[in-house]
């Protein structure tokens, strides 16, 4: 099934954990050290240097760009060590999340309550995924090399839907 | 006495670092086409298809298999009758990792433990250095990925707990870690010596192919059995539930303290990556 984000609520609702799903469109990486930068913004209330609203964010650091590429490898990374920080997120209008692994119970309730959803990529399948990148643009945080913030355009990233709008998980 | 600079050591190490982050071992690939031929389970029959597809489009590509090239762990064997010449040795090797990591497009995972700023050239390296017999060197590189690393634990056990004591401790280890360290898993597992020793034997452990057994038939009994029971867990590739949560579970063993039986269990993802070379 070829999904493009952002997803419609017709797309959330058909969506059920277990469903394999090739997504094309934009998503945002971000992980620990970018997850700790947002915080401080929104305890501070300061602006994002992006906008949260109906944003994907793929839990992943890339390897540089080879010439001729727009990315280089960027399998997801492991989704738990955002436990703390997706609730919140969800709760301010976050589309969704990929990673992988699974999440913690107070993840699939936010996700449940709020309607979104998480993606499970396939861990170690980072050259296979850095193919699926057409566009990469840093867009926050560049001192933090590979954990800054990366714009990513994808066609036809294949993923799982791990926990689905009605808080099922596959785990 | 055989004499050697260290720039041959060094690039030694830019090879095999460089097919290191492109190639999953040959024991791994033939590891993961089993478990893919047979898995029951419908999505983790997916996840090891997707990986062993990764794995060829990176060795075409000349792609990082994963975009977690790791810390770079080095181990040299130095023949006691090797004198060696030139750049200081840890120098050598992590110039040789610095220039791989550029040159390959790895990325750089290194920071400082607390400030969290990144090294930016994957530099240093753990390395470790063992005096053996004879006048060779022999070079083993192995880029340890954290998804995995950060689920590995240590053991203290009492004598008491025995043989299955130990296989309760690798298999609580693979239960705790569940979908978090890109199953299925090669496990390296230290059985004796001290704190530290046990957690580098199990290091160690994970050198060896996948599938080899320990000479020891008690030992052998361990590895065995410790993968029969991790593979009934049902954790299945990615969490995904299926047959193979491990494909394989490695024991080194080192006696130990007559009051103690330390059991370290480091675990590797999927993407086992580990390249030799002797000089």
């Amino acid at each position: 099934m070829q999904y493009t984000l952002p997803l419609t609520e017709e797309d959330l609702s058909a969506l059920k954990a277990g469903d394999g799903v090739l997504l094309s469109g934009t998503i945002l990486t971000a992980r620990d050290c970018a997850h700790k930068r947002i915080f401080a913004l929104l305890d501070e209330g300061k602006a994002l240097p992006f906008d949260l609203q109906n944003a994907y964010i793929y839990y992943a650091g890339p390897c540089p760009a080879p010439k001729g590429k727009a990315c280089g490898s960027c399998g997801p990374t492991t989704a738990a060590r955002m436990n703390s920080f997706a609730p919140r997120l969800l709760k301010l209008g976050l589309g969704g999340m990929i990673g992988k692994g699974e999440m913690s119970e107070e993840v699939r309730a936010a996700v449940a309550e709020t309607g979104r959803i998480y993606f499970a990529a396939i861990g170690g399948a980072g050259a296979l995924y850095g193919n699926c990148i057409q566009k990469s643009e840093c867009i926050a945080f560049p001192d933090l090399l590979s954990e800054a913030v990366y714009k990513l355009e994808v066609k036809d990233f294949p993923v799982v839907v791990a926990i689905d709008s009605q808080g099922n998980s596959i785990y | 006495m055989r004499t050697l600079n260290t720039e041959e050591i060094e690039n030694c190490i830019y090879r095999l670092a460089l097919q290191a982050g492109r190639n999953l071992t040959p024991s791994c690939l033939t590891a993961l086409r089993e478990a893919r031929d047979t898995e029951s389970g419908s999505t983790a029959g997916f996840a090891l298809n997707t990986v062993l597809q990764n794995a060829e489009i990176a060795v075409q590509e000349k792609m990082p298999v994963c975009q977690d090239t790791g810390m770079s762990v080095v181990l040299l064997e130095i023949g006691q009758e090797v004198f060696l010449t030139g750049k200081l040795l840890h120098d050598a090797v992590n110039d040789a990792v610095r220039r791989a990591y550029r040159d390959g497009y790895f990325r750089k995972s290194v920071c400082d433990p607390l400030t969290r700023v990144n090294t930016a050239d994957n530099t240093p390296a753990v390395i470790h250095t063992d005096i053996v017999a004879g006048d060779q060197v022999k070079i083993t590189f192995l880029p340890k990925g954290f998804g995995s690393e950060n689920m590995s634990q240590l053991h203290m056990l009492t004598p008491a707990k025995g043989i299955e004591g130990v296989i309760d401790s690798i298999v609580q280890t693979v239960q705790d870690a569940g979908s978090r360290p890109c199953p299925p898993v090669y496990v390296g597992v230290g059985i004796g010596g001290t704190f530290d020793s046990s957690a580098f034997l199990a290091k160690k452990a994970l050198t060896r192919p996948v599938g080899s057994r320990n000479e020891r038939e008690d030992v052998r009994y361990i590895e065995a059995e410790s993968l029969r029971r991790i593979n009934a867990l049902g954790i299945g590739a990615q969490g995904f539930k299926g047959d193979t949560t491990a494909i394989g579970v490695s024991c080194e063993v080192a006696p130990t303290h007559i009051a103690g039986l330390p059991v370290a269990v480091n675990i590797q993802c999927h993407c086992v990556r580990c390249e030799s070379e002797v000089l």
